[in-house]
């Protein structure tokens, strides 16, 4: 499993492409959003943590598809599907893979980019805690949706409308945290929440993804 | 005789040949009963003057857009576990009415919201949740069209109406976390105090009862209907092959 | 050891095949002949447990396959030894010089497996199956692409493996140099434009 993951990581840093895009990706949107809603600080310091989370789950979707479908152009996933490790497992390391490359450094960038949105102080690390919770509920559920589309031609659109509506309750406790931190409200109840979306998804999604998988390579 | 038997292709479209007219009369009399009566033949409301007459269509096809998400995940579950044709081809059939019944409920709801709350469109609770439910009904559909084999696509958007009733029930929650909203009470809770009063009760519920066998009636045609798309496939199919 | 009884494979919902009642042993290579279409493919994903039978059984045990398909599964920016080891941790199987040496690789150990040829290519596939460990070798069109040479060192291997007492199940249009091979032709068992057999045949 660890060869897994190492080859995973291997491949997105040799072919560079899905890993820089997605930060290259939030980098723009946060540069995008001021220059269009105007340089007014207060009104980007209210609206910084929904754009900053937003921003997050769109970058992490550009990069989805491509977590099964190279391996099934190539081949590896049947090889894969017949190999001894669980495909339940080698689910959940691929979301893995994919939130170390995906994830985690939208979550280290995140805070240079509150700055361009004027993000209130107070916020800064909840951001990064919000982020760092919540973005592991954005690959597992991501690898689901990718798993449903795996054998389509197509996939990459309808992979976006099947899991957007997916990331509804992440995305809303992930900007409710940020946005109550900002403001120095209790911000608990959220917080709890989606770290509960990330567990419940990574315990239970692998199952269902790797269901799907099986339908589609049948 | 077990139940399962009206599982079967034939012995469920015998049936619903017998059974589609009468649920298309009883759909046509409840429903022209219902919306008469609620329309013409009841008070205005002191406060909502006639715009209230909008809940005989708002009020069922809400309550309608989710039994039908409700029942596609009960015949998705049959389809998983029981693996009968007819279960999933039902849900199938039921995901555009569902569908439809969404729309209707917020299209309703946005007219009678303008004069009301004086907005086509609030961030309210329940119309956010109504509208998320109808981006997974797109996403569902949209699964459907988008794979070819049918028993890939069965399996496919089984599991994805199992994993997205529990993130729709999930974003529920959520958006009742995020916005505590504006929007009435329920209209029909068994609370006597809640409710509204009988003269709206009793016509809204034959309107609920119209809408019930409208919904039965659509999927019944729609099921048929796909159910001689799958064999006119089969044929088609195997004349390919000869 | 195994055993197909009375087994029937279906490709998009088409059965393709039916009746297959075989069985292989130990020590010996079973090849399926047929022409394009005749199910060749859909009989080895079927015994590699990646689709369920349409009809019958077979007796295989999971854990003893390893399947090499038309596609090699390779990773163009990974080097033919990363290539190799990943496959080899993932099935805990043996070290990968044998299997470099058996497949004439050791040249090319840095090539990034992009870089390689065709012939390469289906060499490093094969050479996986040795990394694998696994007695069962189900092989679909194994030597597409492969000189004669290379052709040569593929019969090898598969004879090594079978006198190891593995066993392999090939697809192919070639003549392998495997004379002591069972050769199953699959035209007779494919499955015939059935009469119809009533309403509900389209929902098998």
């Amino acid at each position: 499993m660890k060869a897994l993951l190492l080859r995973d990581l291997r491949l997105a840093f040799r072919s560079g492409g899905g890993f820089g895009l997605g930060l290259a990706f939030f980098f723009l949107l946060s540069v995008l959003v001021p220059l269009g809603v105007g340089p007014e600080g207060s009104t980007l310091a209210r609206i910084a943590p929904g754009i900053l989370w937003v921003g997050a789950l769109l970058a992490c979707l550009l990069s989805l598809d491509r977590i099964f479908a190279l391996d099934h152009e190539d081949g590896s996933l049947d090889l894969l599907a017949t190999a001894p490790i669980p495909l339940e497992a080698v689910v959940a390391i691929k979301a893995l893979a994919h939130w170390i490359v995906t994830g985690l450094p939208l979550t280290l960038i995140a805070p240079g980019l509150a700055i361009f949105l004027n993000l209130p102080p107070a916020g800064y690390p909840w951001l990064v805690l919000s982020l760092l919770l919540g973005t592991p509920a954005l690959s597992i559920i991501g690898a689901f949706g990718a798993a449903l589309t795996v054998g389509l031609r197509r996939g990459g659109l309808l992979l976006s409308l099947l899991v957007l509506p997916l990331y509804v309750p992440t995305l809303i406790f992930g900007g409710e945290v940020v946005r109550r931190g900002a403001e120095n409200m209790a911000l608990a109840t959220p917080l709890a929440l989606l770290a509960a979306i990330s567990l419940g998804a990574a315990a239970l999604l692998p199952f269902a993804a790797a269901s799907a998988i099986r339908v589609n390579l049948r | 005789m077990s139940i399962w038997e009206y599982a079967n292709p034939k012995k469920f479209m015998q049936t619903s040949a017998w059974a589609l007219p009468w649920a298309v009369g009883l759909t046509v009399i409840l429903l022209v009963v219902g919306l008469i009566w609620g329309f013409f033949f009841t008070p205005d409301d002191y406060k909502q003057g006639s715009t209230v007459k909008i809940i005989y269509l708002h009020v069922p096809s809400a309550m309608m857009a989710i039994n039908a998400w409700v029942m596609m995940l009960v015949t998705s579950l049959i389809w998983i576990i029981r693996r009968h044709h007819v279960s999933a081809l039902a849900a199938k059939a039921a995901a555009p009415v569902g569908l439809t019944f969404t729309l209707i409920a917020l299209v309703t709801g946005a007219l009678w919201g303008q004069p009301m709350w004086g907005t086509w469109w609030a961030w309210d609770p329940r119309l956010t949740s109504f509208l998320i439910l109808t981006l997974f009904y797109f996403g569902y559909i949209a699964l459907w069209a988008a794979i070819e084999d049918p028993d890939t696509a069965a399996d496919l958007t089984s599991i994805l109406c199992l994993v997205g009733s529990v993130f729709a029930l999930l974003s529920r929650y959520a958006v009742n976390f995020w916005n505590q909203g504006l929007h009435q009470g329920a209209s029909l809770s068994l609370d006597k105090e809640e409710n509204v009063s009988d003269v709206f009760w009793v016509p809204l519920l034959v309107c609920i009862a119209g809408f019930i066998l409208l919904f039965v009636t659509m999927v019944l045609l729609r099921t048929r209907t796909e159910i001689r798309a799958r064999r006119l496939k089969a044929l088609l199919a195997r004349e390919r092959v000869a | 050891m195994l055993s197909l009884s009375n087994l029937a494979v279906a490709r998009g919902g088409v059965t393709v095949l039916r009746g297959l009642t075989l069985s292989v042993v130990p020590g010996q290579a079973l090849i399926l002949r047929g022409p394009n279409g005749s199910g060749k493919t859909t009989l080895l994903r079927t015994l590699a447990g990646l689709q369920p039978p349409a009809e019958g059984s077979f007796d295989l045990a999971p854990d003893s396959v390893a399947y090499a398909a038309h596609a090699d599964g390779l990773k163009s920016t990974l080097s033919v030894t990363e290539n190799l080891s990943f496959w080899s941790q993932i099935y805990g199987g043996p070290a990968i010089d044998h299997a470099l040496t058996a497949l004439n690789l050791t040249q090319l150990t840095r090539r990034r497996a992009g870089e390689l040829s065709a012939g390469q290519k289906r060499r490093l596939g094969l050479a996986r199956l040795l990394v694998t460990g696994r007695p069962v070798w189900l092989l679909d069109e194994p030597t597409v692409s492969l000189d004669v040479a290379s052709v040569a060192l593929f019969a090898d291997i598969v004879r090594a493996h079978l006198a190891k007492g593995g066993l392999a199940v090939i697809a192919t249009h070639v003549d392998l140099g495997l004379p002591e091979a069972v050769v199953l032709d699959l035209d007779p068992y494919r499955a015939k434009v059935i009469q119809s057999t009533g309403f509900d045949e389209a929902f098998a």
